[in-house]
């Protein structure tokens, strides 16, 4: 048994959740987060932040398309997943995943876009022609009443569909905080923190995500960036991370403090299998890096072209920590016995079914999809109607 | 009626053997099944086991046992009994050395010197048939399920194989059938238990350490073991209700 360490039960030889189910929280935490952005300039009229707001709910839906694929890929029996949406059992957090994400899906984010760009798709299906012009007709679901009373009521549902947008974010990702925070047998994950640092961290990491995208598409396109959205993205960011940080920290200290039955084993994990990707990427690179700099911006002057970089880099850092937080819970939570007497090692395969490549696929999958919803959905007609309307 | 002289020497061999001692042996063979699976009223009977852990020699029968009688994968982490060894230095007790190779199927290497001042002593492990199961709580679908008679059973047909029960068992109990890619554990040989029949490894375990019970039939010699002795269940802190009760269990183990 190589990589073993002390004792270890004798079923405990195998690691149970792969990086896959590291991508899963991931990526749903990337869709609340984006979601909470946009909601910020719909319910909270922030209009600073309004050049993101379509940009955040496609990169949102582009995400949350691809989150249930980690987990069919996992399953030893794909084929049967349905039975959670026929024979669920109501006792099991995860058997609520199904119902959790399609309403998230088809009641939120799906309604709420479509009523955000119903103008916009009725008058490219009427300005267009041929195959494209079916596809909008489809989109449009054949209602072309685009009347200022009718364009009133989408605005009403829309704003409507956003208040109920945001604690249906935080229950899909603190729902996914929940899966871990209940077992019970894993002192690592048991924590009733464990829901509220998850919805924090996802806001941080869906905020940083919309952030990173909003430059780059702006760098592609070759247009300048609206300074005021980037900088009240960058303090939201830094709020944010503020409190995620916070309460991450409460919940070590308490460990700490508390020196409980389980203290020891896990004390020696984060010491050594762990110190990497916890101590270092984490905590040091992950999270006080991009707190520190994020802070600098908002105490110091810079030129815009500093702030610029130095958003980029914590954006990209952020992104890397939050990455390592959910690896160091769901691998983290693996590497050490129940018996609280040993260790064992994530064996990461290439090309298998669990490895390395199938990961990669499934977060480029996401941009894959961002950039045809960008297409069929473009977000910039935004930014035009702003211009206007500053001018 | 054809009845050949070779047949009728076989019948009337039968009839022979089983006279006098042999019908009363068979007839006690009988008497012991208190039900056959046909009559089995699951609703009469809580089962759970009783581990005494001063009878327990490691010899690995148990084990072997069971993989044979449940056709368990003898590869690595695919275990539904197994037995550990404990060996305590009276001066660090926080520091148990704990041992087990191949969930000790071949038994245990000799390891230690007599004289160097170190308890030692088995450990047998194996599903705690928690009355309030972490394991069943999780399943998405309700496939692994809790018997009216206190058995915590797995279906295969219905199992996603999200090995989120593995997950939830606190005590290990719960592994991938590489087969099947579901979850497997023991069933306390459910197939066995309803036909009147105790599970392989208390059949098997040559000291006796391992004893199924019945915990709903009060002529169930446990009830008087439970008053007679200071038992024990694994992580009681963990309040799953465990049925597998422990006499002479060290407070290291866990």
């Amino acid at each position: 048994m190589g990589g073993v360490e002390g004792f270890i039960y004798p079923n405990e030889v195998e690691l149970q959740w792969s990086i896959l189910i590291v991508l899963y929280p991931f990526i749903t935490g990337l869709v609340a987060g984006a979601f909470i952005l946009a909601s910020l300039e719909r319910v909270f009229n922030v209009a600073a932040v309004r050049p993101t707001y379509r940009l955040a709910l496609l990169t949102a839906l582009a995400f949350l398309l691809v989150a249930p694929l980690p987990l069919q890929m996992h399953l030893g029996h794909p084929e049967r997943s349905f039975e959670m949406y026929i024979t669920p059992h109501r006792e099991s957090a995860m058997a609520m995943f199904g119902f959790v994400y399609l309403w998230y899906l088809m009641g939120v984010l799906l309604l709420e876009i479509w009523f955000d760009y119903r103008k916009d798709l009725v008058l490219t299906w009427r300005a267009s022609t041929g195959l494209k012009r079916m596809l909008y007709g489809a989109l449009t679901l054949w209602s072309d009443d685009v009347s200022p009373q009718a364009l009133r009521i989408d605005d009403k549902i829309g704003r409507f569909i956003t208040i109920v947008g945001i604690p249906s974010a935080f229950l899909l990702h603190g729902y996914v905080g929940f899966i871990f925070g209940s077992v019970k047998a894993n002192p690592w994950w048991s924590s009733p923190l464990m829901p509220v640092v998850f919805i924090f961290s996802a806001v941080v990491s869906g905020v940083a995500a919309v952030m990173l995208i909003y430059m780059v598409l702006c760098l592609l396109r070759r247009v300048p960036i609206d300074m005021l959205c980037l900088d009240t993205i960058a303090k939201y960011l830094f709020f944010a991370f503020l409190i995620d940080f916070s309460l991450e920290a409460l919940d070590l200290i308490h460990r700490i403090y508390e020196a409980g039955e389980s203290f020891g084993a896990l004390d020696f994990m984060v010491r050594t299998r762990l110190f990497v990707s916890h101590i270092v990427v984490q905590i040091c690179i992950g999270t006080l890096l991009p707190i520190l700099m994020l802070a600098a911006t908002q105490v110091m002057q810079f030129s815009e072209i500093t702030r610029r970089r130095v958003y980029g880099t914590a954006g990209l850092l952020t992104l890397v920590g939050i990455f390592a937080m959910r690896w160091n819970v769901v691998i983290g939570g693996q590497l050490f016995s129940k018996s609280l007497l040993g260790y064992t090692t994530y064996k990461m395969g290439f090309a298998t079914r669990e490895g390395l490549l199938p990961a990669l696929i499934i977060m480029v999958l996401p941009f894959v999809i961002l950039a045809v919803l960008l297409r069929v959905l473009p977000p910039w007609g935004e930014e035009a109607h702003l211009a206007r309307h500053k001018a | 009626m054809d009845q050949d002289r070779r047949g009728f020497l076989q019948d009337a061999g039968k009839f022979i053997l089983l006279t006098g001692a042999a019908t009363l042996a068979w007839d006690y063979v009988v008497a012991g099944a208190p039900e056959q699976a046909p009559n089995y009223i699951a609703t009469d009977h809580w089962w759970g086991m009783i581990i005494d852990i001063d009878k327990c020699i490691g010899s690995g029968n148990c084990v072997r046992a069971c993989k044979a009688e449940n056709d368990v994968p003898l590869e690595d982490g695919c275990f539904r009994t197994w037995v550990e060894r404990y060996r305590v230095d009276p001066y660090d007790l926080d520091h148990p050395h704990v041992d087990s190779p191949d969930g000790g199927y071949d038994g245990f290497p000799e390891i230690d010197k007599p004289g160097d001042g170190m308890k030692v002593f088995f450990v047998p492990k194996l599903c705690n048939q928690c009355a309030d199961s972490p394991c069943t709580q999780v399943c998405p679908v309700g496939a692994t399920f809790v018997s009216p008679d206190g058995v915590i059973l797995v279906d295969k047909s219905r199992c996603l194989g999200c090995r989120y029960c593995v997950q939830a068992c606190p005590y290990g109990c719960r592994y991938i059938d590489p087969r099947t890619h579901t979850a497997d554990k023991c069933t306390l040989c459910y197939h066995r238990i309803t036909k009147g029949l105790t599970t392989a490894c208390c059949e098997t375990c040559p000291t006796g350490a391992r004893q199924l019970v019945d915990l709903k039939n009060p002529k169930d010699p446990v009830h008087a073991f439970i008053r007679d002795h200071k038992i024990h269940v694994l992580k009681p802190n963990l309040a799953t209700g465990s049925k597998v009760y422990y006499n002479g269990l060290d407070g290291v183990v866990r």
